[in-house]
């Protein structure tokens, strides 16, 4: 390993764009909750009209996203030119990354199918993890264990934050799911799509989650023969990745069971949603294991 | 009458393995294996963590018995967890191969009977032609990958069967992967042993610190090697002052003997050594002080390298040294390695930088009995000195004795003398090897593989259908969710009508 010179002043500006990125969301999640007032409070004459076309504060959110973003992404760069290496190596780099790639998910997702109803759950969620990052988790800038001196680093550690991006979008469903099938202010749900659409969007993300969460798990357990000699071990992060698996295995599982669609299904994807962060907060502070690299 | 009896006898078994394998009870088994797991995450486990559950059982003897009872510490090896998934893969074998032969079956089979009444299939469009469209629609539906058949005015298509074939391998792969698990975990072995710069291991059971085979495992199956630590060397990171004594490699510079050939390596962090029938992995590091004791005639009653273990990231270190054949009285060292010492106000050491910088050595030393003949074992880590006094130290009737490198100092009352004649590195290491690893990474990927192909690859059918009076019916039919089908049906209708 050669000798990393940390460049301390970039990763101070790093944190200048990454706190800049929260004022945008926050002003997205103001216009995104104002677009959804607006379509609760509106008579016929959006139906009749122009349902379809973005208004004015809606539109207006979608830039403040984009500039989040765009912001977002560049004070992630900026950490990992400073560190020297992948930015994701401790929870404040981890969180950083990860709202970066939830953001490019679902702007992505969003050129292909109509999820705009879930602006303020992916706005809102973002603007948590970047601020629970810059309160709670942050570190300056640091080199790094020789445990973590791998290129398993690169490619265990960044298929499990983009499982986590893809199973953050579908909690998100799951939750406008299960608020619209509650029956409550039925004058904004019914401007949602419907619930089978939710339902099967909401599966496909979870599907693809699935996919990259084993693979995070097989390449974890590469990385655990190589560097603590066996390829598993039930270390507490082992054990709670085991059970994330499992339960989405529950959830593809209840999908193709009789009676348990709909709203269970929606209600097992939000439990094992509600694992993986308790995964990677809880877990990573308060439970003793091979994996602290949280650097609190 | 006793055939009723008989079918009442077997009634229950039926009804349980009915049970057992349906898709509901499968999923429950699933939340409950979710669930049986977390505690292994909040109790130290034996496997992972032998020394937390040896503080939880000083700290809470009563709770820890109780947990214990309850195989709380052994979760992953308890009845219930090993229940549960035993269950799990049971029924899974239950739901698995009848749905084979079912899939088999449909392999060889041809394509459905033509539905009369296409209009009420999910996606249907209409067109024109004539019966020329069937053998357009044969061939388009051919190069697009669908097995197809030619019926009485229709055709019907179908594709995806590797659907069905990913989803029966992934839970095969599952059962894969559980039997390397066993069979790997049984035949494997892993051991501890330290070793100081200049140090050979080799490989027999009587050269490891510790040692765990598995249930399977045969001496025989050690390979002869052996393994020189010839040096270790720590790199620290000195370019940035943040992080000044943090240590950013670990080098085990070794020669092996690999019975074949003998080769020059390096050992590393994430970097194992590959030898015969085993990997040699790095797992710790420390000093290992240079000592001699002369006893009170002038003997010397120890000399070597003595592993101190490691108590802080400054690298203080705690070691023991016994000798037992030192006259006039035992003498038994607890000492303190301080790699660069600093003196507190209260007058007591503390290392500020882990490397050896102004290495300081300071011992308590005791004499009287050091317990080794009762025959109990002893922790070379550890100087029982219920039965000792304490000569020098803290405390003690003469002050600690304190050396640095090449230095001396006699011993109070005339017991003898030590000396400190320099300083070693040691390295833990564990040579491990688990030949199931292999087996259990290949039906992993072949379950990731399948897995993936399953979610992935709809399963379709199409059909065409050629009405009286020139009226063409197009329909398709996906198994399961499936957004693309209406865009999928209109470019097959499109590209057949393009052929017409």
């Amino acid at each position: 390993m050669t000798q990393v010179v940390l460049n301390e002043s970039l990763s101070q500006f790093s944190l200048l764009f990454v706190s800049s990125a929260m004022a945008f969301l926050a002003l997205a999640l103001v216009l995104f909750s104002f677009q959804l007032v607006k379509l609760s409070t509106a008579g016929d004459e959006i139906v009749a009209g122009k349902a379809d076309r973005l208004s004015t504060s809606e539109r207006a959110g979608f830039v403040m996203l984009w500039v989040a973003t765009l912001v977002l992404g560049a004070g992630v760069v900026m950490r990992g030119i400073a560190a020297g290496r992948v930015p994701w190596a401790n929870m404040y780099e981890f969180s950083i990354s990860g709202a970066f790639l939830i953001l490019l998910i679902y702007l992505t997702a969003l050129k292909i199918r109509d999820l705009r109803f879930i602006a303020t759950f992916i706005s809102g969620f973002a603007l948590v993890i970047i601020f629970a990052a810059v309160s709670l988790f942050y570190v300056e800038v640091q080199t790094v264990m020789p445990a973590l001196q791998s290129y398993w680093l690169v490619i265990h550690v960044v298929v499990a934050i983009m499982a986590t991006g893809f199973f953050s979008v579908a909690a998100g469903l799951h939750i406008f799911y299960l608020l619209k099938a509650s029956g409550k202010a039925k004058a904004l749900f019914d401007r949602f799509p419907t619930l089978v659409q939710m339902e099967r969007v909401a599966y496909r993300f979870n599907v693809v989650g699935f996919v990259l969460w084993s693979f995070t798990l097989i390449a974890g357990a590469i990385w655990a023969e190589r560097a603590w000699h066996r390829y598993w071990g039930w270390d507490t992060k082992e054990v709670w990745t085991f059970i994330i698996w499992v339960l989405y295995a529950g959830y593809l599982h209840a999908m193709a069971t009789r009676g348990w669609t709909g709203k269970r299904a929606a209600w097992l994807g939000l439990v094992a949603f509600l694992s993986v962060i308790f995964n990677f907060t809880i877990v990573n502070l308060f439970f003793k294991g091979l994996h602290v690299y949280s650097g609190l | 009458m006793a055939s009723s009896f008989l079918s009442k006898l077997s009634f229950w078994p039926r009804w349980f393995w009915r049970q057992l394998t349906s898709m509901r009870n499968a999923l429950l088994l699933l939340l409950l294996l979710a669930i049986a797991a977390v505690p292994g995450s909040v109790y130290p486990q034996r496997s992972a963590d032998p020394n937390g559950v040896a503080v939880f059982y000083d700290n809470e003897p009563e709770l820890a018995a109780v947990l214990d009872s309850l195989q709380l510490f052994d979760v992953y090896t308890s009845v219930w967890f090993s229940a549960i998934y035993i269950l799990l893969f049971v029924s899974l074998a239950g739901c698995v191969l009848p749905r084979t032969k079912i899939h088999y079956v449909a392999l060889l089979a041809k394509p459905v009977q033509t539905p009369a009444n296409l209009k009420r299939m999910p996606e249907y469009v209409t067109g024109t032609g004539n019966e020329t469209v069937l053998d357009k629609a044969l061939a388009v539906l051919k190069k697009r990958g669908f097995r197809v058949q030619k019926q009485e005015g229709s055709v019907s298509a179908e594709k995806g069967y590797a659907k069905e074939t990913g989803n029966l391998l992934f839970h095969y792969a599952l059962v894969g992967v559980l039997i390397a698990v066993g069979a790997g975990g049984g035949l494997s072995f892993s051991g501890q042993r330290v070793l100081v710069e200049g140090d050979t291991f080799v490989n027999n059971l009587a050269s490891y610190d510790s040692f765990s085979p598995g249930a399977l495992f045969d001496e025989s199956q050690l390979e002869p090697f052996s393994l020189t630590l010839d040096e270790f060397d720590v790199v620290y990171d000195l370019a940035n002052r943040a992080n000044i004594g943090q240590p950013i490699d670990f080098i085990a510079s070794i020669t092996a003997d690999l019975g074949d050939e003998i080769v020059t390596d390096e050992i590393r962090v994430n970097q194992p050594l590959a030898a015969t029938g085993a990997n040699v992995f790095l797992t710790g590091n420390g000093f290992a002080p240079v000592i001699t004791v002369f006893d009170g005639e002038g003997n010397i009653t120890f000399a070597g390298p003595v592993v101190f273990l490691p108590q802080d990231n400054n690298m203080t270190s705690l070691g023991v040294i016994k000798a037992p054949d030192a006259i006039p009285e035992q003498l038994g060292i607890i000492a303190f390695f301080y790699p660069t010492a600093e003196k507190l106000v209260s007058g007591a050491y503390t290392s500020i930088y882990p490397d050896p910088i102004s290495p300081l050595l300071t011992m308590n030393v005791y004499t009287g009995d050091l317990g080794l003949d009762s025959g109990v074992p002893r922790n070379v880590y550890a100087l029982d000195t219920t039965n000792m006094e304490l000569i020098a130290g803290r405390d003690g009737k003469a002050p600690a004795i304190e050396l640095e490198v090449g230095q001396s100092a006699e011993l109070p009352g005339n017991m003898g003398s030590v000396r400190f004649d320099g300083l070693l590195r040691f390295a833990s290491l564990d040579i491990a090897y688990n030949p199931g690893g292999i087996w259990v990474l290949v039906f992993a990927l072949l379950a990731l593989g399948s897995m993936s192909v399953s979610l992935m690859v709809p399963r379709r059918r199409v059909w065409v259908k050629v009405l009286e009076g020139g009226k063409i019916e197009y329909a398709a039919l996906s198994r399961r969710d499936d957004p693309d089908l209406p865009n999928v049906l209109q470019d097959i209708v499109t590209e057949i009508e393009k052929e017409s």
